[in-house]
């Protein structure tokens, strides 16, 4: 087979894994409703209290473990591309601090405390620290290394992060409803979030993957990427765009979850070579794979609570991406 | 451009360089006067003179020499020791992003402290130490997991990255799990501070600086040879894989020592290298420049927390943050508007 047929068998057998979790994810969960039932109930609602769990509880539960997912892998391996930084991750853009900030200033100053009231609040944080970052570090004249956007963004960072640590001390208050967003969690979101986030996930998911081509001549370099032809600054900047949709809208649903967006691109990248195509799809594909996979062993490790997803990630994640490291070759950006 | 053999500044020195240490020297020295001289019992420059000759009051005495001093030069020795870490280690991975907690230490050193805090109630010291164990652990364990034939950047750089985030999923579980009390403090741990801090975290940092500091410039000669690649270091008669092993023991160190002084105070060792290389227009790491911009913003972010918010205590690594995430935005701004392109 060829190594286009392997990465390809590949992909649709990922895909099949993702199908079996999301199944999962909807059978398991603190009630246990026989699996039969599940998908009747799924199907057809009768009233009963297991079909509201299904139904509302499990259900938009999955859905926004999908969108979240595959919109923080992306946005991850996106931001790689643009900086050419292994280090880099979605946050870097100032989208993480930009949504905490404004969290914690809607929970100190409008005290809210439900993650649908949150979300106006994140987005518009993260959307407006993703400009300054981005007009900072890329938008000057011939200026625009890839050093200059990620040293704009963790300046940045750094300004936020003084803000909502001091905001954090002086009410601890905020503190308190804070410490479990910053985890990062899919417990108690419904269809209404979902609907709230989708209309900035699903574009920024479609510009990345129509970026995949300029994203492969932008990683010859920023030279080589003209004289090929490329618009590398529109690049750049529709690049931004999509992180900022992705990340900013994934962040204000689930908090900041960020060891998805940092790592899965790098596997993605051992599987799917330097091909952003490839890279993007493994991302998207890979991402889910792990966040839901990890909501539904966290809803299982200590019933009946629930461990927050985001812990979980890099708990299950972080020695999965430790041993690959070590085994394969790496690529590098 | 020449070079200059003492061991102090070891590096090819450039008019520049030279002007702008100068410069962040005779900053530090006014902020450390300022320092002195303000605060909830006024003194005068003469009252701070005569005080050091000791022949000062009893009252001016105590107000300088257990409250002032020891937490100055705790401070300027903490933003040194981070500054110095944080430039070996954006040096030896070619990263600008690269700070102690790329090798884990940060991260493993707050889970020992958060544990501390939180599972045991400690004390001050057992914090401290709970953090170095800790952080030195993670270190350590990093680095073995990056072995396979010698350590490739690259990889290392990755295994931090994992090996944090499960650091960090561990530090987010114990403050979750925590009572809001004991949450709280390790919340101002992570931020980093120097409230009460006194002679005894002088001394401690002041002693481990006088071994590592001359390590870390000796060594620092060779940053530049690594950052050519291993082959041409190895070409040029510098053992790759020892030196870089033995920079990064450095560099863990500072970031060990200074943790246990004043917690991880944020961003000093990202900013203050970057911050270095800008103004002094140098292409290779100053280690120097980079340790004197260090102190001076831990010494101007600590002026500021202490006077600004005389009431609330709050740490000094919300005025780093706030500080030098402002001066890096306005130097980034600055060579927008010019269109340079360092």
């Amino acid at each position: 087979m060829s190594r286009e047929a392997v990465r390809g068998v590949g992909l649709l057998l990922s895909i099949g894994v993702l199908g079996l979790i999301v199944l999962l994810s909807l059978w398991i969960g603190t009630k246990s409703i026989p699996f039969t039932d599940t998908f009747a109930l799924l199907f057809a609602d009768d009233g009963s209290g297991d079909a509201a769990i299904v139904r509302a509880v499990r259900v938009p539960r999955a859905v926004l473990g999908l969108l979240v997912g595959a919109a923080l892998g992306l946005a991850g391996a996106v931001m790689q591309a643009l900086t050419r930084n292994p280090l880099a991750d979605p946050g870097l853009l100032g989208v993480n601090m930009g949504a905490a900030a404004a969290i914690v200033s809607a929970i100190a100053f409008f005290g809210i405390t439900s993650p649908t009231g949150y979300i106006w609040f994140a987005l518009a944080g993260a959307a407006g620290t993703a400009t300054v970052v981005y007009v900072l570090g890329a938008a000057g004249r011939g200026a625009a290394t890839p050093d200059r956007l990620v040293l704009s963004g963790a300046a940045l960072t750094a300004v936020l992060y003084a803000y909502v640590s001091a905001i954090l001390l002086l009410f601890t208050h905020t503190f308190d409803a804070f410490r479990f967003w910053n985890v990062g969690s899919l417990a108690g979101r419904d269809f209404e979030l979902i609907g709230q986030v989708s209309p900035f996930v699903l574009p920024g998911i479609l510009i990345a993957f129509l970026l995949a081509r300029n994203l492969n001549v932008l990683a010859l370099g920023d030279h080589t990427g003209k004289a090929l032809g490329a618009n590398v600054n529109r690049t750049r900047a529709f690049g931004v765009l999509s992180v900022t949709l992705m990340a900013g809208a994934a962040t204000a649903a689930a908090g900041p979850i960020a060891f998805v967006g940092l790592t899965v691109p790098h596997v993605a990248r051992m599987i799917g070579g330097s091909d952003q195509r490839w890279v993007l799809a493994y991302s998207a594909v890979l991402s889910p794979i792990l966040l839901l996979g990890s909501d539904v062993v966290g809803r299982v490790v200590i019933a009946p609570q629930e461990m927050e997803v985001g812990i979980i990630t890099a708990f299950i994640g972080a020695p999965v991406f430790i041993a690959l490291c070590r085994r394969r070759k790496l690529a590098t950006l | 451009m020449r070079t200059i053999r003492t061991p102090a500044v070891s590096l090819r020195v450039s008019e520049r360089a030279l002007l702008v240490s100068t410069a962040i020297v005779a900053l530090t020295a006014v902020a450390a006067v300022a320092t002195m001289v303000t605060g909830d019992f006024p003194l005068t420059v003469g009252e701070v003179l005569t005080t050091f000759a000791g022949q000062g009051d009893g009252y001016a005495d105590f107000v300088i020499f257990t409250l002032r001093l020891p937490r100055l030069i705790t401070g300027l020795l903490v933003g040194a020791a981070l500054a110095l870490s944080g430039a070996i280690l954006q040096s030896l991975s070619r990263n600008p992003l690269a700070s102690p907690d790329i090798i884990g230490f940060t991260q493993g050193a707050a889970t020992g402290a958060i544990a501390v805090l939180v599972l045991a109630q400690g004390s001050m010291a057992a914090t401290a130490l709970g953090a170095t164990v800790a952080g030195l652990l993670t270190s350590a364990a990093v680095y073995l997991l990056a072995l396979k034939q010698g350590v490739q950047g690259f990889r290392l750089v990755l295994i931090g990255i994992g090996v944090s985030a499960m650091m960090l999923a561990v530090n987010s579980y114990l403050l979750t799990r925590a009572t809001l009390e004991s949450a709280l403090a390790a919340q101002a741990w992570l931020v980093g501070g120097l409230n009460n801090r006194g002679w005894d975290q002088a001394q401690v940092v002041a002693a481990v600086l006088a071994v590592l500091l001359p390590c870390a410039l000796v060594l620092g000669r060779r940053l530049a040879l690594l950052e050519m690649g291993d082959s041409a270091a190895t070409g040029l008669g510098v053992p790759a894989e020892r030196t870089r092993l033995a920079l990064l023991a450095v560099s863990v160190g500072l970031a060990a020592v200074a943790t246990a002084a004043a917690g991880p105070i944020s961003f000093v060792a990202l900013a203050a290298p970057q911050v270095a290389r800008r103004l002094t227009g140098a292409s290779g790491p100053g280690l120097a420049a980079s340790a004197l911009m260090g102190g001076l913003l831990l010494v101007v972010g600590d002026f500021a927390v202490q006077r600004l918010f005389p009431t609330t205590q709050l740490p000094v690594g919300i005025a780093t943050g706030a500080i030098g995430g402002l001066y890096l935005v306005w130097l980034l701004a600055h060579e927008w508007r010019k269109g340079s392109t360092t």
